[in-house]
């Protein structure tokens, strides 16, 4: 009798955990685990020192710090320009706004390399904005700034994205009811609806400097390649390949892999605190 | 809530038969394109595909031979030959075909990466004996591009490293013309400072110096130079030097050949283990050795490609001047040599960018 109550007892309100669970486990291996994990068992192969002495080479480690601070600092401007794009998108009627909605998702749609290609035509000291640039003494195409440009243009839908839905179903009241109680407009936003816009928009963030980190097709036509000042990770793996070094390849990979990993779970964690300590405010 | 279940079920059920059958498919077609080749082919005389994978700048060129060799095939055996054409990167190419492309020919930009294939048993030792002047039909060799009226006078390599020029190459790292590039301009500084390794390396830096954007390969840097209209002059191969010149006009751009350049000898080979698959070892064998005719040294040639023929290079003397070149292998001890040397890591190309 025992043995009939107690699958009654443990059975969730929502069915079909069962087999959307085996299903989402068998996804994610045939789709992420497996093909992650080939980058392991290559990397497997070799000595401590060969692993050490490849993923620490200077020159792959001026290339991870371009690939990371770029992608920083893009998916950083991304969080506050998108923010203020989905604002507008989402709190103001205006002719075009659906034009505009529709332009957010294009840098999802090209193909990157197609991306790179215009823009460094756009931005290099010949083009339209890079010879206006120019007298200003500032270089956009083949320095560290340009590959930023080129990872904004790619990490912008990310941040739009995640954040506009959120922004849709905030409380009006709440706004009504902060106003009402004396906070002036300011006071209202920062302290009623940013908090409320914080997770997504840590998360929209960390999708873009995800991205950013991973993207090669866009990126090498507008940074140079230049070793040691403009040469991305992803474009050191392409070359290792080329030097028919899978293992050297595999390594720099998993080094990639590895820091983008505690970044992302580092994000995770600021965007559960956030969304934690909103609930119990 | 019974409704509910089903309903989920259902779709955990459908998603999990539409990945068999993805996965499935992916299965039985790669299993049947050997079967359906070895089919046709045994089906005495009826027709026959082949697959070429060449690199970037020959897509024009096989496109115009591969019509000429399916006349030819048709004349001599009377089967239907079609060649279909694979273009890209040449290292990229060697890594698919490595990692399984059926190619039946390869004819890549540099022996080093039909040797990578090699490695891997796909094709047998000794391939560049194989056919006459090592297994490369057409040669073609390193030239600057510069802009009409050459305003910064660039004449030779040693114009290169002046503060006021700015040179466009590509990479050597992930592009097999620039690696050509390299040699080329190495081999001038070895014979400019008889050898002495210090000297030549600080020709090198400087040159490099020079360089403010290493495009991944040798077509995206003529975009850069051609289209963007960045730096004074181009490094690149004599064929694409000439592509630039029909494309973009004559009035726009010059050819300078320097005192001294390098033989590029662009290699083709049979992929042995691949033909004796799909039974058409016959038919690729002829591919190659057609390379060699009059006929096809006509269309290399009208390719901006060095013909080998002395009859065929004679009639197009004044578009391919005799210059003295270095050799890979005779100057740099073979590509598997010059690869270690230079372009792997650690090497010189390393050294020059590493040690600022």
């Amino acid at each position: 009798m025992k043995a009939a109550v107690k699958p009654a007892k443990g059975r969730s309100v929502l069915p079909g955990f069962g087999i959307s669970m085996g299903f989402t486990v068998v996804y994610l291996s045939l789709i992420v685990i497996i093909p992650l994990a080939g980058i392991f068992i290559k990397t497997a192969g070799i000595s401590w020192a060969e692993f050490w002495e490849t993923a620490t080479n200077a020159r792959v480690v001026a290339a991870y710090k371009v690939s990371f601070l770029t992608s920083f600092a893009a998916a950083s401007v991304n969080a506050v320009f998108g923010l203020l794009v989905a604002w507008v998108l989402v709190r103001y009627n205006f002719p075009g706004k659906r034009i505009i909605d529709g332009l957010v998702d294009l840098p999802f749609a090209l193909p990157t390399a197609v991306a790179g290609i215009a823009l460094t035509t756009i931005y290099s000291q010949n083009g339209w904005i890079g010879s206006l640039l120019e007298p200003l003494g500032v270089k956009v195409a083949f320095t560290p700034i340009g590959i930023t440009i080129a990872l904004m243009f790619i990490g912008l839908p990310f941040v739009v994205r995640t954040v506009q839905p959120v922004m849709q179903e905030l409380d009006k009241e709440i706004e009504e009811a902060s106003v009402i109680l004396g906070a002036n407009r300011f006071r209202t936003f920062t302290r009623v609806i940013f908090p409320e816009l914080l997770p997504p928009l840590i998360t929209g963030f960390a999708l873009a400097f995800a991205r950013g980190i991973g993207e090669y097709g866009s990126v090498v036509f507008i940074s140079g390649n230049m070793p040691m000042k403009t040469e991305i990770a992803p474009l050191l793996i392409m070359s290792k390949l080329e030097q028919f070094d899978y293992v050297g390849a595999t390594t720099i990979a998993l080094v990639m892999l590895v820091i983008s990993f505690v970044l992302l779970l580092f994000t995770n964690y600021l965007q559960w605190r956030s969304s934690r300590r909103m609930i119990k405010e | 809530m019974k409704n509910s279940r089903a309903k989920w079920f259902v779709t955990g059920t459908l998603a999990l038969s539409l990945i068999t059958v993805l996965t499935g498919c992916g299965g039985t077609n790669n299993a049947n394109s050997p079967a359906t080749n070895n089919g046709s082919n045994t089906a005495a005389k009826g027709d026959i595909e082949l697959l070429n994978v060449s690199y970037d700048p020959t897509r024009e060129l096989y496109e115009a031979v591969n019509t000429k060799f399916a006349a030819y095939w048709k004349e001599q055996s009377g089967q239907n030959v079609k060649i279909n054409q694979s273009h890209g990167g040449s290292g990229k190419q060697s890594r698919s075909v490595i990692d399984g492309l059926k190619a039946d020919v390869v004819t890549l930009a540099l022996g080093y990466d039909i040797d990578a294939i090699q490695s891997k048993g796909l094709i047998e030792e000794g391939w560049q004996q194989k056919y006459q002047d090592n297994s490369s039909p057409y040669t073609s060799t390193i030239a600057f591009l510069v802009r009409k009226g050459n305003p910064k006078g660039i004449k030779d390599w040693a114009d290169l490293i002046k503060d006021d020029v700015k040179v466009v190459t590509p990479n050597p790292k992930t592009s097999g013309g620039a690696r050509w590039n390299y040699l080329a301009a190495w081999g001038y500084a070895s014979k400019q400072f008889n050898g002495d390794e210090a000297q030549i390396k600080a020709y090198m830096k400087s040159l490099f110096n020079n360089v403010e954007t290493l495009d991944s390969g040798a077509r995206a840097s003529t975009t850069t130079f051609v289209e963007r209209g960045l730096g004074d002059v181009l490094i690149t191969w004599e064929n694409e030097a000439y592509l630039s010149l029909k494309e973009f006009g004559e009035d726009k751009f010059e050819i300078i050949y320097p005192s001294i350049s390098i033989l590029a000898e662009p290699p083709v080979a049979v992929v042995d283990k691949n033909v004796d698959k799909n039974g058409t070892r016959e038919v690729a064998e002829a591919y190659l050795e057609f390379l060699y005719t009059e006929e096809a040294q006509e269309l290399e040639a009208q390719n901006f490609y060095r013909p080998r023929l002395a009859s065929v290079l004679e009639k197009y003397k004044e578009q391919f001047p005799d210059i003295p070149m270095v050799n890979v292998d005779t100057d740099f001890g073979g590509w598997a040599e010059a690869q270690k040397t230079h372009f792997d890591d650690g090497g010189t190309f390393d050294e020059i960018y590493t040690k600022q």
